[in-house]
């Protein structure tokens, strides 16, 4: 379908992952949530691959699986160089130094009865052998790294701010030197000032440790200062995939251009002249989606077949991916 | 003052032991300390007591049955009082104060061996149980049961079958004591299974959880280090209750007649072998109920102060 191109870290095909749904007296399966239904993309080595959509239209899940925190329903994920589809988890086990995530809530994903230093050192005590001393280094060198005082080490979790949480989680993102990190919405929950903070670091890391990012968040203007490509995902699957400018300045997908339209702008003047895109209605059910197009039920630019039959995944442009009938003559 | 103020930045940068947060969270709590205080007292008083006293529990001493506690005389000059038994004598003559000691000892251990084991049972069974998804209809239908059992006749089916041959194994003494600890054990661990298991099931879901997992971390470790700490308060509350339940379990059974011999006292054999006589000697109830019951309250209390100090929520505020 796609060819990878040579120097993808990352590269994912048809991902599907798809929930069940039990009801009834005897827990029947009813039918299932198609979270994520079909979708495929490459993420270039050392570039920020950013994830957007509305709430509910699956990039946690997207990245979840990806990392094979779920076990996906079909699609080949492979990440370095291997395959990690549907190897067991105790196989992935030695894959998971490479491939790391950082979560969207910093409260939750810190267990509470763990030190900072504790909790830091988690991944080092599964995956390394250093002895006490070094592990210990290695934290304060990783506190350092995030911008926290070492003599927080001893610290729980609960005695930080939101900021300072979610760059302990980054601190632990960090402790095995991946190459690969899922950004599950690192800011969604922290104010304005801390999220430029840790957009800021997140890059500065980057560049130091020559990462690769999947970063995901539903905030357009932020998205587009860190991100070198952006997907776009509606119901379960990518509408468009471009690179940042092209997106931003001519996006090509009915669902793009809404969804950028609704990017408050500050200058009044230019505010009052932009043409706004309102959408109609709601996002259907994951569990039954519409037939033909997902996005069918509300595009402004709906034809007749897009009722029935399902828009093809691929590149009108080079560089530029989209799902939608109106190109199908190019 | 002055001293004071120079040296504290110099503490906080030497990091200072878990454990002494824990333990001044564990003073402030009033009820936990004074809780700590009497057990430790009566504890010491039936392991130590029996070596400074050293009159034998089992003796009998027919021409000084029936004295009364040497305070019966501030009020009532006529009472057989004597400082050789402070806390008088029952209608054998024997000597209660060695009986409460030797008693306790036996309560105590009971107590304290088969709420363990309660626990031990239960929170494995709670956490597997909510853990693995695949075993836990399986497991808890078994605890629904074991609920579903009438304790108090089961256990004197145990007893009934189970003591001889334990007592030809371990002796007379250590074989019983092994029968009541285990039945007490295998017949109260439902309640912590359950609790357990919901709160395993809640906590799986969080994101902490997921963040292990994204780690690599693999199950066994991912209970020990994040389930199992996370579940503490829950088990602490359900220990403390356990062992009053099992000191007082280990009464009734006594009281059938199916514990201990009846030369062997214990708080609850003591109590009970007294009860027709508690009008006329109410101390022969008062003191074994009375130890019964602070304890039970003390560890009650110790729970409740060790769940505040082990929560790095709740601690330092």
């Amino acid at each position: 379908m796609l060819d990878s191109p040579s120097n993808a870290l990352v590269s994912v095909r048809n991902l599907k992952m798809h929930f069940p749904i039990f009801a009834g007296l005897f827990r029947r399966k009813v039918g299932e949530v198609k979270a994520v239904d079909g979708v495929s993309f490459d993420i270039i080595e050392g570039e920020t691959l950013g994830l957007v959509g509305e709430s509910g239209c699956g990039k946690s899940t997207c990245g979840r699986s990806i990392l094979r925190l779920y076990d996906i329903t079909d699609g080949q994920i492979e990440i370095d160089g291997r395959d990690i589809g549907q190897t067991s988890q105790s196989y992935l086990r030695e894959m998971r130094p490479t491939m790391q995530m950082v979560f969207q809530d910093p409260q939750a994903s810190l267990n509470p009865r763990m030190t900072v230093e504790a909790i830091i050192r988690e991944p080092l005590d599964e995956h390394t052998k250093l002895s006490d001393t070094e592990k210990k280094e290695k934290v304060y060198e990783l506190m350092d790294a995030v911008g926290l005082n070492r003599r927080f080490a001893k610290r729980y979790p609960q005695a930080f701010s939101g900021g300072q949480r979610q760059r302990i989680g980054i601190a632990r993102a960090l402790a095995l030197n991946p190459k690969f990190i899922v950004c599950d919405e690192p800011i969604a929950a922290l104010d304005v000032s801390i999220q430029a903070q840790v957009v800021n670091l997140l890059e500065d890391l980057q560049e130091q440790f020559g990462l690769t990012y999947l970063f995901i968040s539903h905030d357009l203007s932020m998205v587009r200062h860190i991100a070198t490509r952006v997907a776009v995902m509606y119901l379960g699957k990518i509408v468009e995939l471009a690179p940042r400018e092209a997106l931003y300045a001519d996006p090509l997908h009915p669902y793009t251009k809404a969804l950028l339209s609704a990017v408050p702008e500050p200058d009044p003047a230019l505010a009052t002249k932009k043409e706004r895109v309102i959408l109609q209605g709601d996002v259907p059910s994951p569990a039954n989606p519409p037939k033909g197009c997902n996005f069918c039920t509300r595009c402004p630019a709906v034809m007749g077949i897009c009722k029935t039959q399902e828009p093809e995944y691929r590149e009108v442009e080079p560089g530029r991916f989209v799902a939608c009938h109106n190109f199908n003559d190019q | 003052m002055t001293d004071s103020t120079i040296a504290q930045p110099q503490a906080d940068d030497k990091a200072r032991n878990q454990w002494w947060d824990v333990w001044d969270q564990f003073k402030s709590h009033k009820g936990a300390m004074a809780g700590l205080i009497f057990l430790i007292f009566i504890t010491l008083f039936c392991l130590l007591g029996p070596l400074l006293w050293s009159l034998d529990p089992g003796k009998l001493d027919i021409r000084n049955k029936d004295l009364r506690p040497v305070y019966v005389a501030l009020w009532d000059g006529s009472a057989k009082t004597s400082w050789a038994n402070p806390m008088g004598t029952d209608n054998l003559g024997r000597d209660i104060m060695a009986n409460i000691m030797q008693g306790g000892r036996i309560s105590l251990a009971v107590g304290w061996t088969a709420m363990v084991l309660a626990i031990l049972i239960g929170t494995t069974i709670g956490v597997i149980a909510g853990y693995f998804r695949r075993l836990d209809g399986l497991l808890m239908r078994f605890t629904d049961l074991v609920l579903a059992l009438p304790l108090l006749p089961l256990l004197l089916v145990m007893m009934l079958l189970f003591r001889d041959p334990l007592r030809a194994a371990f002796g007379p003494e250590n074989g019983i004591f092994i029968l009541i600890v285990a039945g007490i054990g295998i017949t109260s661990w439902m309640q912590t299974a359950r609790i357990v298991r919901g709160d395993v099931m809640a906590l799986k879901e969080r994101e902490f959880v997921l963040a292990a997992r994204s780690i690599g971390t693999p199950s066994r470790r991912m209970i020990t280090r994040h389930l199992l700490p996370n579940v503490l308060s829950p088990i602490m509350v359900s220990a403390t209750l356990g062992l009053a339940t099992a000191i007082i379990t280990e009464s009734a059974l006594s009281f059938l007649g199916l514990g201990f011999p009846s030369d062997f006292p214990t708080w609850g054999k003591i109590l009970f072998d007294n009860v027709d006589r508690m009008t006329r000697f109410p101390e022969r109830v008062l003191f074994p109920g009375l130890a019964i019951s602070l304890t039970v309250l003390s560890v009650n209390y110790i729970g409740d102060g060790l769940r505040d100090a082990l929560d790095p929520r709740i601690r330092g505020q």
